[in-house]
């Protein structure tokens, strides 16, 4: 650098040579800066990790395995069992996709294929509104709307038509698994549309043009044609929305009944682990209790990690058996 | 763009400055309880237009919290619906070397809250009736541990439904801690403590949470703090104390309850004062503490901290009730103002 401006004589080529190494040395800057944010993010799991595990010895060393096993929650006599909890999250989370996911790509198959552009776009401001509503807000449609609507109708109706089932017997008391899933549902369609809206969108036009020249109808050439294409994105959009039903914790402590049970009766009250987390962690003075709660964190960050696991798995299953590989 | 960064410059600089005249002030910080929560924050706002020098923070994080908090140092002073106990007192010990202390300040009552419709009179609970609902063992509204009670109330044979609350609380202590005086099956069976593994019932989070669910919910019961109950308009019962008279909740009886166990209060001021004796007291209340470590090695601090107690204990006690809490009786505070002098 100094050698070009003591020498103005100089030839270009050296001129341009510098320039050409400065520019590659700022490329060596961005790089280490973008290189040190991917890592950073990484680096954020890996302590999230080890502060679970570190915080949690004391309940691992006392409960081992025993902990996944035990239903028993008593701070008093210091026994802690994660299985209600965890039982609760998944019950809660399943019934939420069941009810989100036909919902949702239904409303996305609409909004991407049958639906005026317009119309499309302009109900497509208000689902991405829909996701940025504070859990809370959830909570209170919760109990204030779900919840006598589920006492009072919904769960009397269930019970007098399909009763004979375990899944609907039991006390009406409005909350408990059914509400929380419901809650959650309406929490994650917003994400299951977005995303499966913006695939189904980004499907080449030409696929479409090909099904509708073999002689498909519209309704074939989207269900068998670009909706399997899209089929990678659209399990994304549901893993997404499999993540966010797992970890909420605000609207589910609202709405789930907060009673540490398992039943067959998805009108039992319920609880999750993260619900359990956010209502005990302020007053846990044992440190027992304290290390027990943290270990809960530290499962419900397996379960996380598990079932994002299987979800790589099945998308690698599904799109080996043929489909597209759309952006995802 | 230039004239953005500019403008954050400016900005940064005069944030800096405000940062530097509120270090002019003393500032205190303390956490814990959420019951006390109102009167404490009354309290610090009125201290500090007496005292502009001085500046107390309270973050209402929990009693469990507040603990953690003061045993770790990373504040000044703790606060708790629940007294340390031994183990906790020990931990603290052991990691500073000194001492700390508790100062009642205020008292609270929790209260059985109830929705059963057709009620519209209070109900009478015995001892008996609220531990067997609470256990699960008296299911029916038309219980006879109930009704016989309630003579002349047209009690429904519908299903109790309890409602506690599901967030470790100073409420859930007071309550257990009642229960556990008053029924032996509660003590070996469930036991006090600010979370317990509740034998029945849904779990509503805060007062606010169980007010719900009682006020959405048919035929439920449940226990809130004395306040919440009287501002969300939900009826509440009187409770037979242990002079075998049924009492309701107020401020009265509150210190009634409290007057009991005055004279016999231990020098440390941990004391549970439910199920007090007393013809009038109410059995269902608590103190509420702040815990201040003996040693400050910060004078000026200390000093700060012992003149609030001093306003608190006088003038501070003229807000209490206002905000519903029951004033501390003449001699826990005489007894109070003795133990300043540990704090050096």
């Amino acid at each position: 650098m100094a050698a070009t401006t003591t020498v103005p004589s100089a030839s270009p080529i050296a001129g341009s040579r510098s320039f050409l190494r400065r520019l590659r040395e700022g490329d060596e800057i961005a790089r280490l800066i973008t290189f040190l944010f991917a890592v950073s993010t990484v680096l954020v799991t890996v302590l999230l990790i080890i502060e679970l595990w570190q915080d949690s010895a004391l309940a691992r060393h006392k409960f081992g395995l025993q902990f996944f096993f035990t239903r028993v929650w008593d701070p008093i006599a210091e026994q802690f069992g994660a299985l209600p909890f965890i039982y609760g999250t998944l019950v809660t989370a399943t019934v939420s996709l069941v009810i989100a996911v036909p919902l949702g790509i239904g409303a996305a198959i609409f909004l991407a294929e049958l639906a005026p552009a317009r119309l499309s776009d302009s109900l497509e401001f208000f689902i991405d509104l829909l996701a940025a509503v504070p859990s809370v807000i959830y909570g209170l449609l919760g109990v204030f709307i779900v919840v006598p609507l589920m006492r009072d109708y919904v769960q009397p109706g269930l019970k007098n038509t399909l009763g004979f089932l375990p899944l609907f017997s039991g006390t009406a008391y409005g909350v408990g698994f059914l509400t929380a899933g419901i809650v959650l549902a309406i929490m994650v369609i917003p994400y299951i549309i977005s995303v499966s809206r913006e695939v189904l969108m980004s499907v080449p036009r030409d696929q479409r043009e090909a099904a509708l020249s073999l002689g498909a109808t519209r309704w074939e050439s989207t269900w068998k044609v670009v909706v399997p294409f899209a089929r990678t994105g659209i399990t994304g959009s549901i893993f997404l929305a499999l993540a966010r039903a797992l970890g909420e914790t605000m609207a589910v402590t609202m709405v789930i009944g907060n009673t540490p049970t398992i039943s067959a009766s998805l009108f039992s009250p319920g609880y999750s682990i993260a619900a359990v987390i956010a209502n005990e962690f302020t007053e846990a003075t044992g440190n027992l209790y304290l290390s027990a709660l943290i270990e809960l964190g530290l499962v419900l960050f397996l379960l996380t990690f598990l079932l994002n696991g299987v979800a790589r798995l099945l998308i690698v299953v599904t799109s080996q058996r043929g489909g597209g590989t759309a952006n995802a | 763009m230039k004239r953005i960064v500019g403008a954050s410059v400016v900005t940064l600089a005069f944030s800096m400055m405000a940062a530097v005249l509120v270090h002019a002030t003393l500032s205190i910080n303390g956490a814990g309880a959420t019951f006390p929560y109102p009167v404490y924050s009354k309290w610090f706002d009125e201290y500090q237009k007496k005292n502009s020098q001085v500046q107390i923070n309270y973050q209402s994080i929990g009693s469990g919290g507040g603990i953690k908090q003061v045993t770790e140092g990373t504040v000044d002073f703790g606060a708790s619906d629940g007294p340390m106990n031994d183990e906790q007192l020990k931990a603290f010990q052991d990691k500073h070397g000194f001492g700390i202390l508790h100062f009642p300040t205020v008292m609270g009552a929790v209260v059985p809250t109830y929705n059963v419709p057709g009620v519209t009179s209070a109900l009478n609970f015995t001892p008996d009736a609220l531990a067997g609902i609470f256990l699960g063992r008296i299911t029916k509204w038309n219980d006879p541990a109930i009704a016989g009670a309630n003579e002349g109330v047209n009690l429904p044979a519908t299903e109790i439904v309890v409602v506690h609350r599901s967030d470790g609380s100073g409420t859930t202590y007071c309550w257990t801690d009642y229960l556990s005086k008053v029924s032996d099956e509660w003590k070996t069976k469930v036991g006090k403590g600010t979370s317990v593994n509740w034998p029945v019932g849904l779990g509503g989070k805060g007062n606010e949470g169980v007010t719900g669910q009682i006020k959405n919910a048919p035929n439920s019961i449940g226990y809130v703090e004395l306040i919440y109950s009287v501002s969300n308009n939900i009826p509440y019962g009187n409770v037979k104390n242990s002079s075998r008279s049924f009492i309701k909740a107020d401020l009265a009886s509150v210190s009634a309850a409290a007057a009991a166990v005055a004279k016999t209060m231990p020098d440390d001021f941990r004391v549970s004062i439910t199920n007090p004796p007393g013809k009038s007291a109410y059995p269902i209340a608590t103190f509420t503490w702040l815990l201040i470590p003996e040693k400050f090695s910060d004078a000026a601090k200390r000093d700060a901290i012992k003149g609030f107690l001093d306003w608190m204990l006088v003038d501070g006690q003229n807000y209490a009730e206002q905000l519903s809490y029951a004033k501390l009786p003449q001699e826990v505070i005489a007894k109070e103002k003795n133990a300043l002098e540990k704090i050096h």
